[in-house]
């Protein structure tokens, strides 16, 4: 049997049995490339929507507007009491802020947990994986009076500082990860030649975990960035809304009688994310194949 | 160290002796620790204030009538009982969740499952697609998108514009109640991308030679994925139906923003969240919004558990 396989192997080349004819590939890509157009279409269409004149948006389905027409841009900008370059700055600076806590922190505790020996390392181990799976719902309400009773409804500080205390488990197990990755030989030399913990944190893990920062820096952006119910439970002042609240709030106000205005404005908020897939897909995509992040 | 032991009479010190040695393993272990835990410093604080303290407030909190204004009042499993038996909005709230559920689950990972397995044939511009796919899944949790999927599946939207070109009169899919639940369900599977990537990873792991040595042996397309896909890729396929489940349990922004936080028409976009949120931060019911999250919890807890009990019947591990 196994020499019957072996030698019809080598009658013909691998490449033959995996290789498909070239119909059968032709129909493949058809439908790849219509499954494409179908997905991308809401959003090119959204795109266009928001350059075309007004009258045009609701009689087309098609792409390509009559004449470009950049008005709904100018219009939608200061189409609320608060113009939307005060809710770009306070999503840009909170997302800003939430990437350095996470990163500082859960670098900080995922090294504790995948270097250094300590008494009880394995049991809070444990409690931290046990944290990513409690929803968020159950510390919500009393989150929720702690910060009001320290006086910080309608500021950042709900949804930065959490942050720095490596509130978000999800980038430890990450880094937990990538630092066990890493060869034990290296930290262990330098522990040889009296070397203190910080140092080999410092200066041996952290260099060599670029790659896992950034992951972690970009989904942090973009969760950040797209997070509505943090801000919408936080914030109330519209002088502090973040960009998703603005955009609920012109939804709300213009209820249909600025479509343009509203997808331009909705258009804006997604160009930060469609940049960092444009130039960080690579990294984006490796940590879901790797981790299994849901997004 | 020595020196200090001995009293100038160069006799042992025994009280100072055992103290030294006290002090000694102390610093030992002190030494051993203390790192680890100045590292673990942020997280502990976090944990204790911001989970572990605040959960136990909320599984208090459950029990009471609370408005934020006066001191949480004791009510027993009073809050339990009208959610189990007299509250007919948490009954629409179930029912739309688990519809949700139900729905877009199993279609949003059929499909990432199928265009996985298209992609996987080593086709050009591989990158290409898996790119187009993702795109969705990235961009589609923000506000921006339930805004446009508003638009889309309004009475005068670009997909009743699309099917009047074959002369169908679509309905107003949003603000009718039998069906608004399902342009949901249509916005979730269409971020199937993660999914997709990372069966992909899955697919990959499974060895060529199995495929070439089942076809040599006559085994039709079919029957290799039904005998060798299948099998293999089930502790990936486990994987995405847990996350995907949990995921869709606790969806929240979609909703809210196609009905305008409501959750209409006639509570047929009401999610769990929504209402969990309305209740705590419309009404200010804090106590019974509390009980509604540790209801979401167990509900969470029992559905984990049920999948990891049954995982072993179907779910096919190497070793």
């Amino acid at each position: 049997m196994t020499e019957m396989t072996a030698s019809v192997t080598a009658a013909r080349p691998p490449s033959d049995i995996t290789k498909r004819s070239l119909p059968a590939s032709l129909v493949i890509h058809a439908l790849l490339i219509a499954a494409s157009l179908l997905m991308v279409y809401p959003l090119l269409w959204m795109v266009s929507a928001s350059v075309r004149p007004e009258t045009e948006i609701f009689s087309s389905t098609s792409l390509i507007p009559s004449s470009i027409d950049f008005s709904s841009y100018a219009r939608g900008w200061v189409g609320l009491d608060v113009s939307f370059g005060r809710f770009f700055w306070n999503s840009l600076v909170i997302s800003v802020l939430v990437v350095t806590g996470n990163v500082i922190a859960c670098s900080l505790t995922a090294f504790a947990f995948a270097r250094l020996r300590f008494a009880g390392r394995n049991f809070w181990f444990a409690i931290m994986l046990g944290t990513l799976m409690i929803p968020y719902h159950v510390t919500l309400i009393p989150q929720y009076v702690l910060f009001l009773n320290l006086g910080w409804v309608n500021t950042i500080l709900p949804l930065v500082v959490p942050k720095f205390l490596a509130s978000d488990a999800f980038f430890i197990f990450l880094m937990v990860q990538f630092f066990r990755g890493i060869p034990r030989e290296l930290d262990e030399a330098a522990m040889m030649d009296g070397c203190s913990a910080w140092r080999i944190y410092w200066k041996i893990m952290l260099p060599l975990s670029l790659p896992v920062l950034a992951t972690a820096a970009i989904f942090s952006f973009i969760w950040t960035w797209d997070d509505f119910f943090g801000p919408l439970i936080y914030l109330n002042d519209m002088n502090t809304y973040t960009i998703q609240l603005g955009l609920r709030t012109f939804v709300d106000s213009t209820s249909a009688s600025d479509w343009g205005g509203l997808f331009a404005m909705s258009t804006l908020t997604l160009v930060p994310v469609f940049f960092f897939f444009l130039f960080f897909q690579r990294l984006l995509i490796e940590g879901i194949a790797t981790t299994g992040m849901k997004r | 160290m020595s020196n200090a032991m001995r009293t100038p009479a160069g006799a042992i010190n025994v009280e100072r002796y055992q103290g030294a040695v006290a002090e000694g393993r102390f610093r030992r272990v002190w030494n051993a620790n203390a790192p680890g835990y100045l590292f673990l410093l942020p997280w502990l604080i976090g944990f204790f204030g911001l989970t572990l303290g605040p959960a136990l407030i909320s599984l208090y909190l459950s029990f009471t009538d609370f408005d934020m204004l006066q001191s949480p009042r004791w009510v027993g499993m009073a809050n339990y009982v009208r959610i189990a038996t007299a509250d007919p909005k948490f009954s629409a709230a179930m029912h739309v969740t688990l519809t949700y559920v139900v729905f877009s689950v199993p279609f949003k990972l059929t499909f990432a499952l199928l265009v996985a397995m298209a992609l996987n044939r080593g086709l050009r511009g591989l990158t290409f697609y898996r790119a187009i796919f993702y795109l969705p899944s990235l961009l589609g949790g923000s506000v921006a998108i339930a805004v446009l999927w508003r638009q889309l599946f309004a009475s005068d939207g670009l997909v009743n514009a699309a099917l009047s070109q074959f002369g169908i009169e679509g309905p107003s899919w949003i603000s009718h109640p039998n069906y608004s639940i399902y342009t949901l369900v249509a916005l979730s599977v269409w971020q199937f991308g993660s999914p997709m990537i990372i069966f992909l990873a899955g697919l990959r792991q499974i060895p060529q030679d199995m495929y070439e040595a089942a076809s040599l042996d006559g085994a039709s397309k079919f029957r290799q994925f039904y005998k060798i896909t299948l099998p293999l890729l089930t502790p990936v396929i486990f994987f995405n139906a847990v996350v995907q489940t949990i995921d869709a349990f606790k969806a929240f922004t979609p909703a809210f923003i196609i009905s305008g936080g409501t959750g209409g028409p006639i509570n047929s976009t009401l999610f769990y969240t929504l209402y969990l949120y309305q209740e705590a931060f419309g009404n200010f019911r804090m106590g019974y919004a509390s009980a509604l999250a540790w209801i979401l919890v167990l509900i969470i807890a029992v559905f984990t558990a049920f999948s990891f009990l049954t995982s072993r019947y179907w779910v096919h591990y190497d070793d």
